[in-house]
């Protein structure tokens, strides 16, 4: 595999801890009331808790109907990694999330130690690292004496890089998030996938041995990989064939237990590629990918708008066709006004006119926008002050919102090398760089920023991106003197998604930690992928 | 970008896009069959012994002991749920993972909390707090006010959103005055967390006067924007439109009006509150498209009625062949299009189910009108009709086929329809692209205009 794993790779702290802590915190909960109790569960809350208590726990105690407890249940799961349940994105400036963080935050650094390396960047993540740092001085002395075990906390915002969300996903785990919809690390596999009649909810996560090693890859090794797993699997079974009872009973007590498993995860896997194969071709998958690159790379910009008519005309899908338009708007800082107004239109005759609300969402949300004539800085400005004689202060805020709503895409895109120069073939078997969970086209800006801070430790030399992502003043640095971080925990390196996160950038985070002898945790508000981020911006639920 | 064109030829040409592609199916679909053949005659095998070590899975696919596996055995059971309860407790369903013990009065686990080992207990925390001094874990619960024994009638503002953002129980009556009620706001505020400052907001909502409250909110743009939020999420619709109108904010008041066009299932009602949405401060564009939905369904209405009749009629030849599956209401202008072209093609401009009525009346371009009428065409196996609409003849009389969509687009329509090879060769002819042609026709094996290619090549 293309992956080994490092032999020096840090130590990982004991996660396991806050499973049990939030398992007997749900119990502590539910034995605050005295008496029989009926549990209800909303649906969408039954993946998360599965994850902490199954029912023979909760067979134990159960809980008395009331609204509040609901409530309560809800409000105090906290899970590295694991889905917390999402009921909107952080649209409209909804800050109801900070808290949260904050306080997961504050969790771990009371589990875990100080963090002594602190990065930061987006409203968001400066928010909540205010918010945190209150905290730790409210409840003051809890974290002193503790010897750090993670030496870096990087804070990020979703829309600080939205290209990365918006763009389809072709390593694996991102492709069966993409194709399936991993919810809370499982996955729903049809009947075509399981080659039974029946539907199967599987867990994936590394107790999958074959999951794990295929996760991060670019899906163009999975084949290669399954099929050499499956004849190694052959070559087991027949062995018992020359095999007398003596051996056969070691055999069977020692070895065919885990080869049924490995059987088992392979079929399944098996079955989940075949899916997304057929699924993928007759989506046009290749003209979809070489279109989004185009977009990416700034190429051929007319043809890509071609494409994304024609898909619109053809009523392939509502959220693909909302998604290459975001993509196209947000690499081109906003489409130009005769293609916004026409494919609008378009969109609007294809999949119902009700959308004319989606369109206003994703403009607030700076996600599909038109250029405006002027659209300079300087024009903006006259603008703005001529508003200030005007009546209302909401008007000014929008006009500097739609300022700071420019994406700067491809201005970032050259300062930050996203696009790699490639002579000949990109070789996706033994990838190079972060590059290859897009096959090779596009470095995820998210994963290049994190890289390039915890280089230089600091926002040094970053200060024109920081500006072009319009995030001067939210980009933050605190380092705390920590004599007692050893060298061990200073390559481990928590990172903090607020908004979403993909499995594309986890899959090229964790690139760049074997690169560079790191080990990053994920903490996220939630997993996320294109369609759940156009989903949430879409008026109309399907 | 400043590339030429021959840079863009060899761009979508370049090795690059060679390195993936779904389309290498002689190599690695092949891969994987073989592996999935390999598996699978695995499986007679794998099947013969009933482990029952391996992960234990539900008839419905759930992991057994899982929360969902569990309410679809307790829904099985009997219908009183206090029945229910009973034999859950007798099913010995359980036995295949560790009895936990059953908690006495004295239990409690807010030891745990206390970083106490106890015996018998869990393996939790225990272990992981030896080394830190005794911290309280537990939750913050709402409690009756009874119980607490902290409860003091004094807090300054930040005070009050510190405790508020603990879930504490606060009472925020005793801030009356304006000026103490927009500090707690201006607390909250710099506080960052939402569920705060909404909280604020609902007392604000509760004990000030809307013009009060707006006034105030315009220039506070965090809390402005929560509030926004919040009567978004409560369906508060009225005061909401209120509050976009003193805020002069007329688009997004007519965006929320219409909104509600969602909530009305009724078509002749949402027929009725469309009309009422044009004329609302929409931009110039948005006002077209508001007018255009009205239109659409209100012809929409009228055709449903219309079709209605005509298939419980059973007089209608379109209608028996090929029954209708759903209704033509509140569907996309396009799928209304389609619709019309297929169970309506001949009728002349003058009726509303015409699509030549539609394409006039929604000013749909030439492009979308023809890619939807050959497919529905195309899936009628109306080849003639297909043929007359690309179909012109030109000043001298001679027909000409041209296509305003692409004819490589005709072909993959038509094929996806199943159209007989001699339609798909005369369409692949007509493609311009002498690459594509040869490509198409190979996939489709369209024969003679490989032949044809290779002839001419040579």
């Amino acid at each position: 595999m293309a992956f080994p794993h490092r032999p020096d790779a840090p130590e990982l702290p004991d996660f396991s801890m806050l499973k049990r802590l939030a398992r007997d915190q749900l119990i502590y909960l539910l034995e605050q009331l005295p008496g029989k109790k009926d549990l209800f569960i909303e649906a969408d809350l039954m993946s998360p808790l599965d994850r902490i208590a199954n029912v023979s726990i909760l067979k134990i105690v159960l809980l008395g109907q009331t609204p509040h407890q609901e409530y309560a249940i809800h409000c105090h799961f906290m899970h590295v990694r694991w889905c917390l349940r999402k009921r909107e994105s952080m649209e409209e400036g909804d800050q109801r999330w900070i808290n949260t963080v904050a306080q997961a935050l504050h969790l771990l650094s009371t589990l875990y130690g100080p963090f002594p390396n602190c990065y930061g960047i987006g409203r968001c993540a400066k928010m909540a690292y205010e918010l945190w740092r209150n905290l730790e001085e409210e409840e003051d002395g809890e974290t002193k004496g503790r010897r750090p075990e993670i030496g870096h906390i990087f804070l990020l915002d979703r829309d600080v890089d939205f290209v990365t969300a918006l763009c389809s996903q072709v390593v694996y785990e991102g492709l069966v998030d993409d194709t399936f919809r991993i919810k809370c690390g499982s996955v729903d596999f049809g009947p075509e996938v399981t080659s039974c009649d029946k539907s199967l909810k599987v867990l994936l996560n590394a107790e999958d041995k074959v999951f794990n090693e295929i996760r991060n890859e670019h899906f163009s090794n999975v084949f290669g990989f399954l099929s050499q797993k499956a004849r190694n699997l052959q070559a087991q079974y027949d062995r018992r064939r020359g095999m007398d009872i003596k051996q056969m009973k070691n055999f069977v007590s020692q070895e065919l237990k885990g080869l049924k498993q490995e059987h088992r995860l392979l079929s399944l896997h098996i079955g989940a590629c075949e899916s997304i194969m057929k699924k993928k071709t007759k989506q046009d998958f290749q003209e979809l990918i070489k279109t989004e690159h185009a977009l990416l790379e700034g190429f051929n910009i007319r043809e890509s708008t071609s494409y994304i008519e024609e898909h619109i005309d053809r009523q392939v899908s509502p959220i693909e066709s909302l998604r290459l338009m975001c993509l196209l708007s947000i690499t081109e800082n906003g489409l130009i006004p005769k293609d916004y107004r026409s494919l609008k239109t378009q969109y609007l005759q294809s999949y119902g006119p009700e959308h004319l609300l989606t369109f206003s969402n994703l403009r607030r949300a700076g996600l599909l926008t038109e250029q405006a004539p002027g659209d300079t800085l300087t024009a903006v400005e006259s603008k703005v002050s001529k508003l200030v004689t005007d009546k209302a202060a909401g008007k000014i805020t929008d006009a500097f919102s739609s300022l700071a709503k420019r994406s700067n895409f491809r201005a970032i895109s050259k300062k930050l090398n996203l696009i790699p120069r490639v002579d000949g073939e990109y070789d996706l078997k033994v990838p190079r760089d972060m590059a290859y969970v897009f096959s090779g086209a596009y470095v995820p800006l998210s994963c290049r920023i994190i890289e390039q801070v915890l280089e230089r430790r600091s926002w040094q030399g970053l200060d024109e991106v920081v500006r072009l992502l319009n995030c001067s003043d939210f980009a933050f640095t605190d380092m705390t003197k920590e004599d007692k971080a050893s060298s061990e925990s200073l390559r481990l390196i928590l990172v903090v998604f607020l908004g979403g996160c993909t499995f594309s950038e986890i899959s090229a985070l964790r690139f760049l930690g074997r690169e560079k002898g790191y080990r990053f945790i994920f903490l996220t508000t939630a997993v996320t992928n294109s369609a759940r981020l156009m989903e949430a911006m879409s008026e109309v639920k399907a | 970008m400043n590339r030429t064109k021959g840079d863009e030829e060899e761009y979508w040409n370049s090795s690059k896009f060679k390195a993936f592609t779904f389309d290498d199916e002689d190599d690695e679909l092949s891969q994987l069959k073989e592996s999935k053949r390999a598996v699978n005659s695995l499986r007679d095998f794998v099947d013969d012994d009933d482990d029952d070590d391996l992960e234990r899975v539900s008839w419905s696919g759930e992991p057994v002991g899982s929360i969902s596996w569990s309410i679809k055995e307790t829904a099985g059971n009997s219908g009183s749920s206090h029945e229910g309860r009973e034999q859950l407790k007798s099913r010995n369903s359980f036995s295949s993972y560790a009895q936990l013990p059953k908690p006495t009065s004295t239990y409690s686990l807010s030891s745990f909390f206390r970083g106490r080992t106890r015996p018998g207990s869990f393996q939790s925390l225990s272990d992981a707090l030896s080394d830190t001094p005794a911290k309280s874990y537990a939750p913050e619960l709402g409690r009756p006010k009874g119980e607490y024994r902290d409860y003091s009638n004094d807090w300054s503002p930040s005070d009050t959103v510190r405790r508020l953002r603990k879930g504490k129980v606060c009472s925020l009556e005793r801030f009356r005055s304006l000026q103490d009620k927009l500090q707690l706001l201006e607390e909250a505020v710099s506080m960052h967390d939402g569920n705060v400052i909404t909280a604020v907001l609902i007392f604000l909502k509760r004990t000030l006067s809307k013009e009060i409250l707006f006034r105030e909110l315009e220039v506070r743009q965090v809390a402005l924007r929560h509030l926004i939020h919040f009567l978004k999420e409560i369906g508060d619709q009225k005061l909401l439109l209120d509050l976009f109108r003193f805020l002069d904010r007329t688009e997004e008041l007519a965006l929320s009006h219409y909104r509600e066009h969602l909530n009305i299932q009724d078509p002749d009602k949402r027929k009725e509150f469309l009309k009422t949405c044009i004329g609302l401060p929409f931009s110039a564009e948005d006002s077209a498209h508001i007018q255009d939905h009205y239109t659409l369904l209100e012809r929409q209405i009228i055709i449903e009625a219309n079709d209605r009749h005509l298939e419980s009629a059973g007089q209608t030849e379109i209608f028996r062949k090929h029954p209708r599956k759903a209704s033509i209401l509140n569907m996309p202008l396009v799928t209304t299009l389609f619709y019309s072209c297929f169970y309506h093609y001949t009728e002349a401009e003058g009726t509303f189910s015409s699509p030549v009525n539609l394409k006039k009346t929604f000013k749909i371009p030439d492009k979308q009108y023809v890619l939807t009428a050959l497919a529905a065409r195309a899936k009628l196996r109306a080849w003639n009709d297909v043929d007359a609409l690309f179909t012109t003849k030109n000043w001298l009389g001679y027909t000409k086929k041209r296509a305003p969509i692409g004819f490589h687009r005709v072909v993959e329509i038509l094929h996806k329809n199943n159209a007989p090879v001699q339609i798909l060769q005369e369409y692949v002819n007509l493609v311009e692209d002498v690459d594509t042609k040869l490509n198409l026709a190979t996939k489709f094996k369209c024969h003679d205009v490989v032949i044809d290619q290779i002839r001419w090549k040579n």
